[in-house]
């Protein structure tokens, strides 16, 4: 039910070529002395050597969830468990965890699509929402000319440090009580998240579009272009990298997110999103928690594939504090 | 709101596939299912178009069953039940009522969050006809822990009893061991075990994500109970004699006699130690392997065994309650449950607690097995398992002085918190009395 | 799937009206009188995301606040909150961890994410390459719970091993060890989670970062004769210097925040608790919101330092310009 990058997309990687009208990144290989060429293809072998070692290190772990989630219950918990390695030696594999997951194992699973869908409608107004609220104040606070603007920009950023357990409860009376949203209902997940996700976005998005050169800008004000002329066909564009940056770890905090959806979703598969189902797979008494793999990787699938396909918008990404020089 | 009319339809047919599942084979074919006869359901009106919003800590398979027996009532009376089940419920109940956004009704596995609960203004006082079920059938124990300053809350839902030890009947026969009865007896066998060196006598584990700790608060819990009978239970779990009371601390080295003895713990798993990373969910089936003779868990147990593992006196694990330890301290047995409390009264708020403290109710859900109740109206008969009609019998038995899990009525900066935490220090090496001191300064003051 | 449709509808209507509150604000500040266009410009950008900030985050950072003077049942009770936090016998050991956490994450984490941002620059399969650092922060911190749990799993000697850190050990002759109980170093084995989350983080925005540097400076550098570490160091990252004061400050905060990764693997019992995760067990599970709301102020001082060093880069990035 989801997408997976061709393979050979990554393979296509050089290939791909940043956005904007800025340089293209490929060096001049052409021009160089052969020397110096099979000394740098030696350089970086010996990092591509350091690479690949951390890749996999970094790896491991979730590879070996990943083996683990096809393995029978008592090969994963319990004394008869053994380590997940063993796998390569005795083949014991079963679909039988991911069907539980997804289709067999409790009364709310029977429709794990709708957490799903949940999820996915949780998660995309939000990402928009972020990142266009965001946006327009990082232009403000960059390109702006008020009093108190830095002081301001400094406060935004440091609402960051607010832990989300604490604004919970105001929150959920403001909107039970006062705004009358209806509980169970996707607008308050939305709007919460987008609160919480503000300051960050703000403050990564400043620091890009701060960077983007003043003539650019004086230019198209020479030409008559007015504030919103600048957001939507300068500012925007050229930040294409960082908005896509922003827009994949906003999808995954959001996405990874359970308290919030604790305490607005309702819990109901009306609205609740798929972390809040996986929470519970494992019974009351976690009888079965030799499912959690298998819910763990039906969880990121998504995220990954996301993270794929917007790879190729980033190359450039976030902060690049290149055009200046 | 324009999404409601989509969401209807949603609701409905999700409502009518749990019909359907309710009355298994007799819903074949089309139109309305009614495998259910509704003459017992009549006394709690008509309620069509009205729903009741239900939140507690019972997920997944359990939550279905609860669902199922919701089903009949919905049926018959026309109202809907939202049920919403989360491990997050303890926290998440606090939360909800605070912010003015509580469920109709919740279903409270402590009795201290009930209190809590109830002292802060957030619950009604239950109704006369659900007091008056409770009266009828529960024993004044019970109907105690869902009153609060005198006023009666909550009726218990389901129970569960603890105390219940583990074991593998072949194990024992084959080695000639007898079930002990009384603790000395089982002390003895533990020691012939752990000489023999075949196995561990005992396994155990305690780890629960952040509840981690709390089976080894169960086993103080039996011992307080059995050593110092039921009164000083009650003092300790009300704060009248402080934590660190010496009979406390006794309580702690005599469970911690098999618990901190590297010989006697920890079966298939390593040294007393491992307890704390050993999941309690896989704790007892070293006892399936022959890698240890016993294993300390309440009756849910039996749902933890791996999958066609047959739990009865002649199967592959039994259970037998943990022995006397002072006999003059009479025959009480420790247990859980949860409370049904409202933050409505409404009619059909009412009805649906009506319902949940009736017979009939706890008929139904126990017939689904995995749950027994201490509703006397409830018939043996519909026990689907040996444990659970032993379970019934003790908990209808007018002679079996019940108590419920201390911790779960001890203050949350306590039993939620403090009590787990000087659990886990002990096994760590932390001594019973400086751990009983540092419980003991958390408790709240008031 | 019918349902699905209801829930997308709902989806489409949101930013439907989403799209209409921005278009009207565009509308506004482009038909302003020229006089007061700029004013209207910063109200009408500033304003929505303001608003909910207030909403969302100040209001409550101030309720919060009072929070922290009031007992359980809600009275006051003065400085009983903090006098408790530094008196209970945990409140070192909790200081000390989180101070250790918020020097060693981040700096490890961009380190990691740094180096491998450089070495991965260009390679063959840097986009495979990259998508496996980064796979740990598309987990939750709820599965990386699990994933290193798994990893740290300890059985008793002679026992076969199911941690695979475990099993290396014993198969090179040593003792099974148990990762998580012995303090000091069970931090150190829970930071390493964080960042095995957080590299992934860095890479990416320091990739990115370094992909702007232009290449004609890297070039020349290397035309001077400058060996590879001497390009990294002169060139690569002053290049960069911006974005690693924000990957290091955004890891920071994250890092100081954080309690998931201690509450679902050592629920902060074997001096293990950072400050987060004492505020969430008090406010939560312990029913002492007074005492979570104090050790939430005490998260803010914390992070005040870093508050103050990014106003200072803030300002000097503005001279500059």
């Amino acid at each position: 039910m989801t997408v997976m990058p061709a393979p050979d997309e990554a393979a296509n990687a050089s290939s791909t070529k940043t956005r904007g009208g800025l340089p293209p990144n490929g060096s001049p290989e052409d021009s160089e002395p052969i020397m110096r060429r099979v000394k740098s293809k030696l350089t970086s072998r010996w990092a591509t050597a350091a690479a690949v070692i951390i890749a996999t290190v970094w790896t491991i772990p979730t590879f070996g969830l990943l083996v683990s989630s096809f393995r029978p219950a008592a090969k994963q918990v319990g004394p008869r468990s053994d380590g997940w390695w063993n796998f390569f030696g005795d083949w014991q594999f079963t679909f039988k965890n991911y069907v539980d997951v997804t289709a067999a194992a409790g009364s709310q699973s029977a429709n794990l699509s709708q957490y799903f869908a949940n999820s996915i409608a949780i998660v995309i107004p939000v990402t928009v929402f972020v990142l266009v609220l965001a946006s327009m104040a990082a232009y403000i606070f960059a390109w702006g000319n008020f009093k108190g603007r830095e002081a301001a920009f400094i406060f935004v950023f440091a609402l960051q440090i607010i832990p989300l357990q604490m604004a919970l409860i105001p929150l959920l009376t403001l909107f039970t009580q006062v705004l009358q949203i209806p509980p169970g209902s996707y607008a308050q997940l939305w709007i919460a998240h987008t609160m919480f996700g503000l300051p960050l976005g703000i403050f990564l998005l400043h620091n890009f579009i701060s960077e983007i050169p003043g003539e650019v800008i004086e230019a198209a004000k020479v030409d008559g272009a007015g504030h919103t002329t600048i957001f939507w066909r300068i500012i925007l564009p050229l930040s294409v990298p960082a908005l896509a940056s922003l827009a994949i770890f906003q999808f995954l905090w959001v996405w990874n997110d359970l308290l919030v959806a604790l305490v607005f979703s309702g819990g109901t598969a009306d609205v609740a999103p798929i972390t809040q189902r996986l929470a519970e797979i494992s019974g009351t008494r976690g009888a079965r928690d030799y499912l959690n793999p298998a819910a763990a990787f039906v969880s990121i699938i998504v995220p990954l594939a996301v993270f794929f396909g917007l790879q190729r918008y980033f190359v450039r990404g976030l902060l690049s504090g290149g055009l200046k020089g | 709101m324009k999404n409601r009319k989509y969401l209807l339809p949603v609701a409905a047919t999700g409502a009518l596939a749990l019909s359907l599942t309710a009355c298994g084979p007799s819903g074949g074919g089309g139109g309305q299912a009614t495998g259910v006869d509704c003459a017992a359901y009549e006394s709690y009106g008509k309620l069509d178009g009205k729903t009741v919003s239900v939140y507690a800590s019972i997920v997944d398979t359990e939550a279905t069953s609860l669902e199922t027996t919701f089903a009949p009532f919905e049926e018959c009376t026309g109202a809907t039940i939202k049920y919403e089940g989360s491990k997050e419920f303890e926290t998440q109940i606090g939360v909800r009522a605070k912010a003015g956004n509580a469920p109709d009704i919740a279903i409270f596995p402590q009795p201290g969050l009930l209190t809590d609960q109830a002292t802060a203004g957030n619950l009604k006082p239950a109704p006369k006809a659900v007091s008056d079920l409770v009266d009828k059938n529960w024993s004044a124990d019970w109907k105690k822990y869902g009153t609060v300053d005198g006023t009666f809350y909550a009726a218990p839902m389901l129970a569960n009893v603890k105390g219940y030890i583990w074991y593998a009947p072949k194990t024992f026969k084959d080695n000639g061991w007898e079930v002990p009865k009384t603790w000395d007896e089982m002390m003895t066998l533990t020691k012939k075990i752990a000489d023999d060196g075949a196995m561990k006598p005992w396994c155990a584990g305690f780890e629960a994500g952040e509840a981690t700790g709390w089976p080894g608060t169960d086993w103080v819990e039996d011992v307080v109970l059995r050593a110092q009978g039921p009164e000083v239970y009650d003092q300790w779990v009300s704060h009248q004699i402080p934590f660190n009371d010496p009979k406390i601390v006794d309580a702690m080295n005599k469970t911690g006699e098999i618990l901190l003895n590297p010989k006697y713990v920890n079966g298939g798993f390593g040294d007393v130690r491992s307890i704390l990373t050993t999941g309690y969910a896989q704790a007892g089936q070293p006892v399936l392997d022959g890698q240890c003779a016993m294993h300390h868990q309440a009756s849910f147990q039996a749902a933890n065994w791996p999958e066609g593992t047959v739990v009865a006196p002649e199967g592959d694990v039994w259970a037998f309650m943990a022995p006397p330890i002072d006999a003059s301290k009479g025959k009480a047995i420790n247990g859980g449950g949860e409370m049904v409390g409202a933050y409505k009264d409404t009619p059909e708020v009412q009805a649906v607690l009506a319902y949940m403290a009736s017979a009939d109710f706890a008929n139904t859900r126990v017939k689904l097995g995995g749950a027994v109740s201490a509703n006397k109206g409830l018939d043996p008969a519909n026990a689907q398992s040996e444990l659970d009609k032993q379970s019934i019998a003790l908990l209808q038995d007018p002679d079996t002085v019940f108590r419920f899990d201390g911790s779960d009525l001890m203050p949350g900066a306590v039993g939620s918190n403090s009590f787990w935490k000087g659990i886990v220090a002990w096994v760590n090496g932390t001594p019973a009395k400086q751990v009983a001191d540092s419980v003991e300064n958390s408790w709240p003051k008031s | 799937m019918e349902f699905i449709g209801g829930k997308f509808l709902q989806v489409v209507i949101a930013l439907a009206a989403f799209a209409a509150i921005i278009g009207l604000i565009m509308l506004l500040v482009d038909r302003a009188p020229k006089s007061a266009k700029d004013k209207v410009t910063i109200v009408g950008f500033l304003a929505p995301a303001a608003i909910l900030m207030l909403v969302g985050l100040v209001y409550p950072a101030l309720q919060t606040s009072l929070l922290a003077f009031t007992d359980a049942k809600g009275q006051p009770n003065g400085v009983d909150n903090f006098v408790w936090m530094f008196t209970q016998p945990e409140a070192l050991a909790t200081l000390r961890n989180t101070v250790i956490w918020t020097v060693l994450v981040p700096l490890l984490a961009t380190g990691f994410g740094l180096a491998y941002a450089v070495f991965i620059d260009k390679a063959r399969g840097e986009r495979v390459l990259k998508a496996l650092v980064f796979m740990p922060m598309a987990i939750s911190f709820v599965g990386a719970g699990i994933i290193w749990k798994l990893v740290y799993d300890y059985r008793g000697p002679g026992i076969e091993q199911t941690g695979v850190i475990n099993y290396l050990r014993v198969a090179l002759g040593m003792d099974p060890k148990q990762f998580l109980l012995d303090a000091p170093e069970n931090t150190i084995f829970l930071i390493i989670v964080m960042v095995w989350i957080q590299t992934g983080f860095a890479m990416v925005i320091l990739s990115a970062a370094i992909k702007g540097v232009p290449v004609e400076l890297v070039e020349a550098a290397r035309l001077d004769g400058a060996n590879p570490w001497q390009q990294f160091r002169n060139v690569t990252v002053p290049g960069i210097r911006g974005a690693l004061v924000v990957v290091l400050t955004t890891i920071t905060i994250a890092t100081l925040k954080v309690f998931d990764i201690v509450r679902t693997m050592t629920a902060g019992n074997y001096d293990t608790s950072v400050v987060a995760n004492e505020m969430y067990t008090q406010a939560f599970r312990a029913g002492e919101p007074g005492r979570g709301a104090a050790l939430a102020l005490i998260l803010f001082l914390l992070v005040l330092p870093i508050v103050v060093y990014n106003a200072r880069v803030l300002r000097q990035q503005r001279e500059i310009r």
